[in-house]
Order: structure tokens, then sequence, then C-alpha cells
């Protein structure tokens, strides 16, 4: 054979409509200045579900939109504690968000041990987004391939900071990540004045109205696709601090589940709509049994790499929550 | 056969070619002998007091660092700021002093610019107290100890109170509102605690002692130990630590009597 078939060449010239000279090494700048293996990681967090954050005077919150890979799966996890006075949430690759907040963990324990002190929010978040930098730098390393939200509260009052795989940390009033939270950024630009001032429910609602805003036409917020965390003094009127110390000592805590149930049925009072939510809510599992075939149904290669799974699978066993809390000296 | 000497022995060959080529071997880490630790401390300084006040804390030191009995530098700051709020007053070993004073500003000024982006106050007493207890728990853990004993002075911003503790050589930690290490432990710390206890009462919930008083009585501490510790010197300074900050004084002396010793008999140069 001397020449390529005319259908051979064709799929190779398809092929590099696709290929990219700048972007098989993350060192080298595109002579349009851009480092493209960079932006890809930045892609990543956007194919991971949503994650909000928001901050009042005296609290922060995260609020996020859980997945699963399947019918048989549980939902991941989507928000982790790192010390009693920080947690993130994550968008993107859930590996990469393991090392880091592991790390993360180290830094919290290091300041612990060595002052005896809570770690300064801000210098956590700066020492994940040195090591971020440094993989768009260094020859032969790829980005992370993950974005975080933090919350955290030390002696400077409570924080939010976005932290990006491009390696920069920035903080926040409101912020965004993950699938379609555009939609939910626009809420927070509407709303965010009012935040300061905002009491926990209020803040609650501001961030469940924008984590709604995410969610695709048929879809709805419920026990099992919906996690909160909270860092602030508790209120006893929506949280169940009966069953959570890092609660009343206004510790990161997580309610999911049957735990953001009460948040849940606050949220749609405050809109006016039924507080069981919407109907076909009550049995998912029979529309999951019926064969329901949408999008996301079939996790595709993509979202098999985000480990996140989809957003329409039914609800699985609960993920356990964490509610370890440190003795404060 | 001829007999080659092997290339350790020699750098040169039965050829004289000059120099043998040799491979650049890594030194290992006993090559210069055995690694030694600090094992007794040189140039020392001796006792240093602290005590609680009413409106924060006092601590004193004298400007001595002896070489042996040889009183040998006779103007030696021992008191040592680090930050706005807290102060250390260090007596042991000199260079393990200097040391930790290099270690401890470094560490401050790490801090201080870290706080230039996010605003977050610098380490408390209590933090560096927790540094210092780590660090010479693990040195001393290592054979190697900072040949110290140091009083940690300081005023918590949060809480708003005063901070006084004590850290050695050995790790050994405890706090109270009246301390002194080495001979002031036992010269001074009964003196100290008579004037705490007086008006604080054995439970301490009585008032404290006002500012001229703790200065008096540090004073007269200072003083006892001059005429009975025999590595201390009459040239004294005395750091205030209050909620706006740290002072350090002059170097000041007690006034002494020394009339009663023309009659002493028994030792020293006599002419009868």
């Amino acid at each position: 054979m001397l020449s390529p078939s005319p259908s051979l060449s064709l799929l190779l010239s398809n092929l590099n409509e696709f290929r990219n000279s700048y972007d098989s090494d993350n060192t080298t700048f595109s002579p349009q200045g851009k480092l493209f293996q960079v932006e890809y990681a930045l892609e990543a967090v956007k194919q991971g579900s949503a994650a909000i954050g928001v901050r009042s005077a005296t609290h922060a919150v995260l609020l996020t939109l859980k997945r699963s890979t399947g019918e048989l799966a549980t939902y991941q996890k989507k928000l982790i504690r790192i010390d009693d006075h920080v947690g993130v949430a994550i968008a993107g690759l859930t590996s990469d968000a393991r090392v880091l907040s592991n790390f993360m963990r180290q830094q919290a324990m290091r300041d612990r041990m060595t002052f005896g002190r809570a770690i300064p929010v801000g210098r956590i978040v700066q020492s994940i987004a040195d090591r971020a930098q440094t993989n768009t730098q260094e020859y032969g390393r790829r980005p992370y391939g993950v974005g975080f939200l933090v919350i955290g509260q030390d002696e400077t009052g409570p924080h939010l900071y976005e932290f990006s795989p491009a390696g920069t940390a920035f903080e926040y009033y409101a912020h965004s990540i993950g699938a379609r939270s555009q939609s939910a950024k626009t809420y927070l630009e509407q709303n965010f004045e009012s935040f300061e001032s905002a009491s926990l429910a209020e803040l609650i609602n501001h961030g469940l109205s924008a984590l709604n805003d995410t969610l695709q036409q048929d879809k709805s917020l419920s026990v099992a696709n919906t996690s909160v965390a909270i860092i602030g003094p508790a209120d006893p009127a929506i949280e169940d601090i009966q069953h959570s110390a890092a609660a009343r000592r206004g510790y990161f805590r997580v309610w999911e589940n049957e735990g953001v149930d009460g948040l849940l049925r606050a949220w749609r009072r405050s809109r006016g709509e039924p507080e069981d939510g919407p109907q076909e809510e009550a049995a998912p599992d029979t529309a999951a049994a019926a064969g329901e075939t949408t999008e996301g149904q079939q996790p595709s290669a993509e979202q098999a790499q985000t480990a996140e799974g989809s957003e329409n699978a039914p609800p699985g066993a609960p993920a356990g929550g964490e509610d370890i809390d440190m003795e404060q000296h | 056969m001829w007999k080659q000497r092997s290339p350790g022995q020699s750098s040169f060959n039965d050829y004289n070619t000059f120099p043998l080529p040799q491979t650049q071997r890594v030194q290992p880490s006993y090559a210069h002998g055995p690694t030694f630790h600090t094992q007794q401390p040189l140039v020392t300084g001796t006792s240093v007091l602290g005590i609680k006040f009413d409106k924060g804390v006092m601590i004193a030191a004298d400007n001595l660092a002896s070489y042996g009995s040889l009183a040998r530098f006779r103007d030696i700051q021992r008191l040592h700021p680090l930050g706005q709020h807290t102060l250390i007053g260090v007596a042991g070993d000199m260079s393990d002093y200097q040391w930790l004073q290099k270690e401890l500003d470094a560490l401050l000024r790490e801090e201080d610019a870290l706080a230039l982006t996010d605003s977050h106050p610098s380490l408390s007493p209590k933090n560096i107290y927790q540094l210092l207890s780590n660090l010479f728990y693990a040195r001393r853990s290592k054979m190697n100890p900072v040949w110290n004993a140091v009083l940690v002075g300081g005023w918590d911003k949060v809480k708003a109170e005063s901070f006084l503790a004590y850290v050695d050589l050995l790790g050994t930690t405890y706090t109270a509102p009246t301390l002194a290490t080495g001979f002031g432990a036992h010269l001074a710390q009964p003196l100290l605690r008579e004037a705490y206890e007086a008006k604080a009462g054995i439970d301490g919930t009585g008032p404290l002692l006002t500012q001229e008083e703790a200065e008096k009585v540090l004073e007269d501490c200072m003083k006892v130990l001059f005429y009975r510790d025999a590595r201390s010197i009459n040239k004294f300074q005395i750091a205030t630590i209050t909620a706006e900050g740290s002072t350090i004084s002059d170097s000041k002396s007690a006034d002494t009597y020394w009339a009663f010793a023309e009659g002493l008999r028994g030792y020293g140069a006599q002419t009868q």
C-alpha cells in the first residue's frame, strides 16, 4: 500500500483538528500565552458537580450537589472536614482532592502540634495553592484536576476561599464552582449584598436557592443529593445540635441525608413551596426502575474519570458523615 | 607478576604520573570524627525571675554571662522580646540562647510577612511557649539539649490576661504566678510567693500586686541573689509586659550594704 486510503486520511485530518501542539507539555506557553494543560485542568473542575459557598459576618456555609456513579453506588461525598475550624467542598477529580485534603489535614495538625493553635485559614489555602502552582511550572508534572471551596474561621472571623488548579487562592463573599455553576453565580451576584448581615438560616436558604439554580430541568434538591456544611455558632431552630458535638461548639459540621431534611424543609417554606418537596421525589426508586434513560444515567468515560458520577442516580446508602471534633485547649 | 599498589593507598603510581585520577567519594558523616553534642554549658547566665502583677507580668535577669566562675561578660541582656506581647528571659548556656534568638526572630519575621497578606494576629505567648516546649523536649530526646531554662512572659490579647510559664532543657514545663530559674528557684521564689500571696492569698483570688510593688519585690530578690549567688552581679534589667506591649528597663543596681564584711574573720586576705 503506497498511500493511505481516502477514508483513513480523512480520519487523520479530523483527529488533527482536536490535536494541539502546545498542550502535550504543561510548561510550554502557546503563542497566545496560554498553558493548555492548566486550562484543561480548569475544565475538569467544571465537569464536577456544583458546589456553592456563602459567608456572613458570623458564619460560612458550603452547599453541594452530590452525584452517584450508578444505581448500586452511594452518593460521592463532596464535603471534607480538614480540622475543627476548616472544611472543603470539592469539584473535579476526587482522587486529587484526597491528596490535597490529606495535605491540608497535615498542615492543620502541624500547627496544632507545634503552636497549639488553629491554622489561619488563608495560610492553609495558600499552602495547597503553592503546591498546585508548582505543577504548572515543572516539567513532567500535571496540574491537579480539582477545585476547592474552603470555609473556615480563625481569629479574624469566618472565611470563604476558592482554590483552583491554576494555583490561585482568592477570598470571596460568595462563590460557586462545578457544573452549571454560572447559574448559581448569577443568583449570588444578585443577592450577596444581604449576606454579610444574614442569619444562619437566611444564609443557608440563599445557598440552597443558588444550588437549586444549578439543577437540570427535571431535577430538584433532595435529602439524597444535597449536603450542607456549616462553620459558626449553631442555630438550634434548624440544626440538630443534640446529635452533633461539632454543631454545639460551632465547629465544621456536615448535614446530609436525614440530617439535611430540616434545612431543606425550612428552605421550601421560605419559598412558599410544599414542605415535602416535589411529589415525584417521593418515589425515585420506581422512576429509576422504570428505566429512565436520561443522558447522565450511563456515566460517560469523562464522568467516570471525575469519579463523581451522575446527578441522576437514585439515592443510595447514606454516605457516612463525619462528625468528629477535637478538644479545644 | 608485578605488584601494584591499590589506588586507595597512594596518589602516585610507579611512573609518577601525578595526580592519579580518583573518584570523588562521598564523605561519610563520621569522616571528621564523632559528632559531639552540647554536654555542658560554657558561658552561662544565672537566675531569671518572673511575677504577675495586676496589669501584666514582669521578668528580671542580671547582665552577667559567666565563663565558669569567671564573671566574663558583664553587659549581656538576657531578656529578649518576641513581637509586641511576648518576652523571654533566659538562663543557662548563652550560645544556645543566641541560637534561640536567631531561630525565634526568623520565625516571627516569617509570621509577620504572612500577616501582611491575611492580617492574622501573630503568634501569641501561648503559641510561642508551646513551640519552645516542643523544641526543648525534642532536643533533649536526641541527647542534644538546648541548655537553657526559659521564662516566657506575655499578654494574651484574646483572653485579656497575663501569661507566665517555665520551660527548661529537659522539656519540663510548668506555670505559676511567680517563677524563678536556677538558684532563684531556691532563693527568690519563696520571697516572690510570700509577696504575691500576701495580697492575692494562697488561692490567688485576691488583688494582685501593683506595678510598683512587683518591681520592688523583684529588686529585693535580685539583691538577695547578688548577695548569695556567686554567679550573679549587681546589674540587672526588668521587663514589663502589659496589654500595651513590652518594655525593658535600663540596667540598674540594688543598694547593697557591705559594712558587716569588715568584721568577718576566717577566710580571705587578713592582717590579723
